[in-house]
């Protein structure tokens, strides 16, 4: 299969066009879905190749909404719902966590499964502040019966939705916002990538770092410094919080010895917490060192500039975690990936 | 239009049906053999056989938590009921469901739910995949009228009615929600198919212990929206006769959020043996022949529960399938 360079946005597009191409019971609706806009220009291309039967706006009822790509996937439909902000999705909780989450399973699978998406965008952009950039990762992935994928790379992005797509279960399928302009190889061809696998990004001997989403790029970036300073970090990128690859976490785990955990929210019951703990039950004698998390400070995201720049974690804590471990001094300069500063808004 | 005699005997039939296997159900859940909260539906069969009497084959039912008469109604099997009932691997969910989440999909009845306001989403969900396909299927949910104070509530109908789909509203208006009268959650004067209207629905509002006058609005609606008028709002004013959850009287627990003389109101306006009554006035069905068809019901339903009953539990063992 011939690869190319693409960006986040043009492979998660692509996903979405070669699964639609294939499965014509595939539709996309949510806000702005069909905006000149369109979702960072992810459905853009859908819309035009597919038209409005199949790439249609919706009006602001999460909650109607979720039940409503409810009952088109028991009729047989594959529903892509999107929230342009991942906060919305709280909206519609009770239909994605009461229902869809439990639909096979409390009806014996004998009222059918739910092959539904639920796209989110999430995380750090131009400001977002408090209620427009959460993560919501920790919250789906808890309850069974629902998948959540977290892509970081353009490759994943695409086969992810792919799979997502071709799932019998709901899927959500978390987006970091300043992912969209970052760029990598992307094959040509449709491929899915499975669900519930690990892609380990680096291979090192001394430390691990299971990264998710956009702070697989900073943990990317923090392991050439920590190269720089004698250390070979493992990067391990879970991809999908549930199903979690636990085999491939405590593998690495087992073989570094140390463990540092970066996610984009915070830790109390967090997805970073669910991996120390892991860490802990399963991989205990191996431990050299305790568990790190690189999580969110413990207050809601400021909307200031500078703000910002306290509050959201980067390669630079990775740097000054794995330091530790070795008595090394912390405070290595390590910069951010750059997509980060060049995020422009308004979404 | 109205019912003819063919379909109002079978109306009969199946309200005489529903309304036994329920009270079966009632007397064997004081057992103490029944593990899950159960809502009986004593009292409003006519509006789940008057519409579900109605719909082909192809359309599809979604309903709430008293979800008995819906899935009977639908023709859900009355054994796979009080398997589910029991807990037992031969229940329609398996055991995993309850009372409150019943399937019977190759009737027609796909699911209900116990959270408010969920399947009226749903359904409409399921009506926009008709429209999509372009098929002429009708997707019904039915609900209570506190499912007219959850929010979702409006976003469907403001939804159904942006798309016109092909959706069928009921709402049974049992004057109740758990124990909170109508007074402390609807302002007075509240006409709910007003409200309906205001989004855009056509509504109609009929007495829903008539089995006849609910087919026959039912019949008419459906053929509405097979044409293409779009989603339409049902208001049955009923009363359910029994306690929120549970198989007793409310009187008989000492509850006094409703008064006896009430309930003894609506009971002698059963829709049964008001169905009954019009039968016999025409001569349709005699007094003989409802008896029985009481017995042969009776006795098809009491080796169904005691059948149900010796059925093998769910292996534990299987604890985890179809979680996914």
């Amino acid at each position: 299969m011939s690869e190319r360079n693409l960006t986040y946005r043009e492979a998660l597009s692509e996903g979405l066009v070669q699964a639609m191409e294939r499965d014509d019971s595939i539709f996309v609706t949510g806000i702005a879905v069909d905006y000149s806009s369109g979702i960072f220009g992810t459905t853009s291309e859908a819309l035009r190749r597919f038209g409005p039967k199949r790439v249609f706006d919706a009006p602001a009822m999460e909650n109607a909404l979720a039940g409503i790509a409810i009952g088109a996937a028991a009729m047989g439909k594959r529903p892509v719902v999107v929230h342009p902000r991942a906060d919305f999705a709280f909206l519609a909780m009770d239909q994605l966590v009461n229902l869809a989450a439990k639909w096979k399973y409390m009806f014996a699978g004998r009222a059918g499964s739910l092959p539904l998406v639920v796209r989110a965008v999430i995380g750090r952009g131009w400001g977002q502040g408090a209620t427009h950039s959460q993560s919501l990762q920790s919250i789906f992935a808890h309850f069974p019966g629902i998948a959540v994928v977290m892509p970081a790379s353009p490759g994943d992005a695409k086969g992810l939705t792919a799979a997502a797509l071709a799932a019998d279960h709901p899927t959500v399928i978390l987006e970091y916002r300043t992912l969209y302009e970052s760029t990598g190889p992307v094959a040509e061809d449709y491929y899915r990538e499975e669900i519930g696998r690990a892609r380990t990004v680096r291979i090192g001997k001394d430390v691990t770092i299971v990264a998710a989403s956009q702070l697989v790029l900073e943990a990317i970036a923090a392991a050439k410094t920590l190269a720089d300073m004698g250390i070979d970090a493992e990067i391990v990128d879970p991809r999908s919080i549930r199903p979690l690859d636990e085999s491939a976490i405590l593998a690495s785990v087992r073989k570094t010895g140390r463990l540092i955990v970066a996610d984009t929210s915070w830790s109390l019951c967090g997805f970073a917490s669910e991996i120390a703990a892991l860490a802990a039950e399963r991989a205990f004698a191996q431990l050299r060192a305790p568990v790190r998390r690189i999580t969110l400070p413990d207050c809601p995201a400021p909307v200031s500039y500078k703000l910002e720049e306290a509050f959201y974690p980067g390669a630079a804590d990775i740097v000054n975690a794995a330091a530790s471990f070795f008595g090394m001094a912390e405070g290595k300069e390590t910069a951010s990936n750059k997509l980060v500063g060049e995020f422009k808004g308004p979404y | 239009m109205t019912a003819d005699r063919q379909t109002l005997l079978y109306l009969y039939r199946r309200l005489s049906y529903i309304r036994q296997a329920e009270s079966l159900l009632v007397r064997l859940y004081k057992e103490q053999q029944m593990r899950t909260p159960t809502h009986f539906g004593i009292g409003q069969e006519a509006v789940a056989v008057g519409v579900c009497g109605a719909l082909r084959q192809g359309d599809v039912v979604y309903t709430h938590h008293r979800s008995h008469n819906h899935y009977l109604a639908q023709g859900g099997d009355f054994f796979a009921l009080a398997s589910e009932l029991y807990g037992r691997s031969t229940g329609c969910s398996e055991g995993r469901g309850g009372s409150v989440h019943l399937t019977a999909r190759e009737s027609g009845f796909i699911a209900s739910s116990a959270i408010l306001g969920e399947m009226v989403a749903v359904a409409a969900g399921s009506a926009l995949a008709f429209k999509i396909d372009g098929e002429t299927r009708v997707a019904v949910s039915f609900f209570g009228d506190a499912t007219c104070e959850e929010g979702v509530f409006y976003e469907t109908l403001n939804y159904a009615a942006i798309h016109k789909l092909p959706v069928l509203l009921v709402c049974e208006n049992n004057l109740y929600s758990t124990e909170s009268s109508l007074s402390v959650r609807q302002p007075p004067g509240t006409d709910l198919c007003a409200r309906a209207r205001a989004f855009g629905l056509s509504a109609l509002s009929v007495d829903g212990n008539d089995v006849e006058a609910v087919y026959n609005a039912a019949e008419e609606i459906l053929q509405n929206i097979r044409a293409g008028v779009g989603p339409t709002f049902l208001e049955c004013r009923t009363y359910r006769w029994l306690e929120h959850v549970g198989p007793n009287y409310d009187h008989d627990m000492g509850r006094t959020y409703r008064q006896r003389a009430e309930l003894e109101e609506w009971m002698a306006r059963c829709p049964v043996k008001r169905c009954a009554a019009k039968l016999m006035e025409s001569q349709a069905i005699s007094e003989q022949e409802i008896a029985r068809i009481e017995a042969d019901f009776d006795a098809e339903l009491e080796a169904a529960a005691a059948k149900a009953r010796q059925q093998p539990f769910p292996d534990a063992s299987d604890l985890f399938r179809n979680v996914w």
